[in-house]
């Protein structure tokens, strides 16, 4: 490990399987983008189950969106959109053999990335003394009360999910970073880099649309 | 495959930053004006696909990947238009139950419970 350090490792030939490098790239990228289909599928019956929701209850979701926290959840779109930025930043640098500038750029997007859940945290918190957790501690009076349920239930569920692919972002990028740092990658290989960066970019993409669904529902009402 | 600018923070990834934010801006500010009927959500998904597009474009780098990845990403959205579309021909041609019934299948009383 510590010659690793020292000197960067040598160039890397493609696996057996393989012709060429280009080729070894392409097939883990592609690999990639097929999870990350099956993945618009699995947030896909979330959100249905919230666009059934939320036509079928406009008004209890028009009142339980305005219980939301705002202030929070737009800081926490920039955060994300922030570390979106630096990924790619990161990946442009991998791809020109910068090793220092992509370790940097990994570990302000791994940093900026628990800015996000520590975020979340706080707005999890704040629900929970505003009784707003179904099932645990759910307390609401009026007539909308069970469609302002069935909203914090769906917002817990979908929050909740896409946290769990943050945190295991956090992780993929502390290991590439790590990687970079020790010299794992040149203009030849950085694979690791970009497979980790699509997946990061598709958890921003979830956020872009979870965050007019939680956030901006009923703004615009009394 | 490679950036123009071999230096540096690559303009095309700056400027996109800044356009995700700008939109995040507008999406937020329209979020309170007013407008009729559905226009408001309408409005708010649109500007998240431009956003979604421009992640996908210029980070992800989609539009330049091998046809096989753009055909895995489009393969996404096709199955994802087919759960909508088909779920859509079973929830809006039936009549939907009150609220009040939601709390029913757990088997929970909720009104019982001195809420």
């Amino acid at each position: 490990m510590s010659d690793a350090r020292r000197e960067p490792w040598p160039d890397p030939s493609p696996e057996p399987q393989y012709a060429t490098m280009a080729q070894q790239a392409e097939a883990a990228s592609f690999g990639m983008w097929v999870f990350l289909a099956t993945e618009v599928l699995f947030f896909g019956g979330m959100l249905l189950a919230y666009a059934w929701a939320r036509g079928s209850f406009p008004a209890g979701f028009a009142e339980a969106g305005r219980h939301t926290k705002i202030f929070i959840g737009s800081v926490n779109t920039v955060v994300l959109l922030t570390s979106s930025f630096t990924m790619a930043w990161a990946v442009n640098a991998a791809e020109h053999g910068r090793r220092r500038p992509t370790a940097w750029l990994l570990a302000a997007t791994a940093l900026l990335a628990l800015l996000f859940l520590a975020l979340k945290g706080v707005e999890y918190h704040q629900e929970w003394t505003e009784h707003l957790v179904p099932g645990l501690n759910f307390r609401e009076e009026g007539p909308n009360a069970h469609a302002v349920e069935l909203f914090y239930f769906l917002y817990f569920m979908l929050t909740g999910i896409h946290g769990i692919h943050v945190t295991i972002g956090i992780g993929l990028i502390a290991v590439t970073m790590v990687r970079a740092w020790r010299g794992a990658f040149s203009e030849r290989y950085y694979t690791p880099v970009e497979v980790t960066g699509l997946y990061w970019h598709f958890v921003d993409i979830v956020w872009i649309f979870l965050y007019p669904l939680i956030y901006l529902v009923g703004r615009s009402g009394p | 495959m490679k950036s123009p600018s071999p230096k540096g923070l690559p303009r095309a990834l700056l400027l996109t930053w800044v356009a995700l934010l700008a939109l995040l801006a507008a999406t937020l500010a329209l979020a309170y004006v007013p407008m009729s009927g559905p226009l408001n959500v309408a409005v708010a998904l649109g500007i998240s696909a431009g956003k979604a597009l421009l992640v996908l474009a210029v980070f992800m780098k989609l539009f330049r990947a091998s046809a096989l990845t753009r055909a895995a990403a489009a393969a996404g959205l096709f199955w994802l238009g087919i759960l909508f579309a088909l779920a859509a021909t079973d929830y809006l041609t039936r009549t939907v139950e009150p609220a009040g019934e939601l709390s029913a299948p757990t088997g929970r009383n909720l009104p019982a419970e001195g809420r």
